[in-house]
């Protein structure tokens, strides 16, 4: 790999936590362009809160988040802001605006920052709604569309202002295997395509697997993160029993 | 006679051996740790405890109960309980409820004491105040930032809140208004009747609903019907990351929710408040015309003369404030609520508290400067 390029996302020594309660510590790891990093663990050991820190909503303890150089948590509010405005983010209920219909969703980011008319707005809600195989939708409400159809408009929304950086919330949870598959293909298409960057924060093993190129995993006992690298080579390679108990679903021994 | 279910054995030098036999189900009863400790006392220089058990042996549930709660005991006293000598579908299954057990006492809270629960509920206020005076600032930042045309302002959504604020309450509050008139006309002509002055009941009705009555039953019911709403719509935005979403993208959620929410209901209020004026002397009207025999000409003459210019203000100056109150108690509740159906719950009935105990109070307030400024 060539060391001299910088890498998109950099965590340096970060603690997180909720008052006094510790959940990781001395998380340090890279997230170069293209990659699809995921960030795995299971139930509770802290994924989302690192998710949260990573996309502006939680301060951490300690450490540093470093977007192209630039550390997040130590930006004024308008360099935050900047920051912010450079990735999309896909929640895990999908998290689209209940008061508005999918296509209005969409076009608020549109709206807010660019200065584009109210007709090439449509034309751009278009594109994206069909870029996640919803053409047509503009008109529901979210309240009347399908758990597949919303999370498929929410990332439609993450990518409305094409973000160099998109972050998905288990993007698989309450999706049947079928969907599951197709979002991970649609992952795979979007970071080929918007050549962004993609950062996956799940427990799924199959899309692990089917999308990851690099990882973390974050371990519940230990507050820390005990594995690195990519998930398939984790899986060959590791040692230890943690990590190979669960990208492998094994029992736990002694059960 | 049955045979001992627990036997004490002190052959080896600071062992404590203890021979399990008999019936151990739930069904013969839970036995207690009672006779392990007494034996223990008597024998302070035990370190280390072993079982075996009789082939006989009947067990359960209750003997895991037993010898869960003996190994608790033991591990304060810094005796270890060897579990060698028990069955291997017991060994697995107290090694599983230990597991539980330790994981348990990690999350368990340490039970306070009152000194140091009234600090801690005084530092939540302490908190809640300084977080509400927070939102109130953000509240007048983004004022600014709309007043000077910077903020992103969704007029459709506002007209909405507005619809919402107005014509969804305006049944209720005409009832309510006119009841209250109606209440008040009847009230008074109880002892305006003694002194045959009872045309002075349009007096008691008009003054009362104009300067202050209207409003704050106005607000009273603007803030169970608007207030709460809005605390559960921003609650349940907050429960279902919709807040996040919004912050992600670097919109103020003020900005976006908050602002028109305030600005439809400071709108709203007045209106409401002229109207549920007019409501309130009808129901005196009806009650003084229809019911008391007063000439009803002569009833809307007394009120126009009792009624000053400067009563409407002050009413107005009332349904203002409440309306900045409620709005603000609701979406503050909503954006503080916690991210669960019970936390919408919770945020719900606390903005109407809030809203209602902040109208009380403003009411007091505005009532005693207007007694000081002698309006």
């Amino acid at each position: 790999m060539d060391s001299t390029v910088q890498p998109v996302i950099e965590v340096r020594d970060l603690d997180l936590g909720y008052n006094d309660y510790v959940v990781m510590r001395n998380l340090s790891f890279s997230v170069n362009k293209g990659d699809i990093f995921i960030v795995m663990g299971v139930n509770g050991c802290g994924k989302s809160t690192l998710l949260k820190s990573l996309i502006g909503l939680k301060t951490p303890t300690k450490g540093k988040v470093l977007y192209y150089g630039k550390s997040f948590w130590d930006e004024d509010e308008t360099g935050q802001q900047n920051i912010m405005r450079r990735f999309g983010v896909l929640y895990q209920g999908g998290a689209l605006w209940s008061s508005l219909t999918v296509g209005e969703n969409i076009s608020l980011p549109l709206q807010l920052y660019t200065k584009l008319s109210c007709q090439q707005i449509q034309e751009v809600v278009a594109l994206k709604l069909s870029l996640v195989g919803l053409e047509g939708c503009e008109d529901l409400f979210p309240s009347g569309i399908s758990g597949g159809m919303r999370k498929r408009a929410s990332l439609a929304r993450a990518i409305a202002l094409d973000p160099d950086i998109i972050f998905f919330d288990e993007p698989s949870s309450g999706l049947d295997p079928i969907n599951a598959r197709k979002l991970d293909d649609l992952i795979l298409e979007l970071r080929d395509s918007l050549g962004a960057t993609v950062v996956v924060v799940t427990h799924e093993l199959a899309s692990i697997f089917a999308v990851g190129n690099n990882s973390v995993f974050l371990d519940m006992e230990s507050k820390a993160m005990i594995a690195a690298g990519d998930p398939k080579v984790l899986l060959a390679d590791s040692k230890d029993p943690r990590v190979i108990q669960f990208l492998t679903r094994a029992r736990v021994q002694g059960a | 006679m049955l045979p001992e279910k627990l036997i004490f054995d002190y052959s080896v030098p600071k062992t404590l051996l203890i021979k399990l036999s008999g019936d151990w189900q739930i069904s013969a009863g839970l036995l207690s740790t009672n006779e392990v400790t007494s034996q223990l006392n008597s024998h302070p220089d035990i370190v280390q405890i072993n079982i075996s058990v009789s082939q006989e042996l009947k067990w359960d549930s209750g003997l895991i109960s037993f010898l869960l709660k003996l190994i608790r005991e033991c591990g304060h006293k810094n005796i270890n309980v060897a579990r060698e000598g028990l069955p291997q579908e017991a060994q697995k299954l107290l090694s599983l409820a230990l597991k539980v057990h330790e994981k348990n006492i990690s999350s368990q809270k340490v039970r306070e004491a009152f000194l140091e629960k009234t600090g801690e509920k005084f530092l939540q206020i302490i908190e809640s105040s300084r977080s509400g005076l927070e939102f109130l600032g953000d509240i007048a930042v983004s004022f600014g930032r709309l007043i000077t045309g910077k903020s992103y302002f969704r007029w459709d959504d506002f007209m909405l809140i507005v619809q919402k604020c107005g014509v969804d309450t305006l049944l209720l509050v005409s009832l309510i208004s006119l009841l209250v008139g109606m209440i008040l006309a009847f009230v008074g002509s109880i002892q305006l009747k003694m002194f045959g002055a009872q045309i002075f009941i349009s007096d008691i009705v008009g003054i009362a609903m104009v300067r202050v009555l209207s409003a704050v039953m106005t607000g009273i019911i603007v803030s169970g019907r608007i207030g709460a709403s809005f605390a559960a719509e921003l609650g349940m935005m907050q429960a279902n990351e919709e807040i996040d979403a919004l912050k992600t993208l670097g919109v103020s959620p003020v900005e976006f929710l908050v602002i028109p929410r305030i600005l439809a209901l400071v709108i709203m209020m007045p209106v409401l408040t002229i109207y549920a004026d007019l409501m309130g002397v009808l129901g005196g009207f009806i009650i003084s015309a229809g019911m008391l025999n007063l000439n009803p000409v002569e009833y809307l003459n007394h009120t126009q003369q009792a009624v000053k210019l400067s009563y409407v203000w002050v009413g107005l100056i009332h349904s203002l404030v409440f309306g900045v109150i409620v709005a603000v108690a609701g979406c503050l509740r909503g954006i503080e609520c916690e991210r669960n159906a019970a936390g919408v719950g919770i945020a719900t009935t606390s903005a109407v508290v809030t809203g209602i105990t902040g109208i009380v109070i403003a009411t007091a307030i505005i009532t005693y400067i207007c007694q000081f400024l002698g309006v």
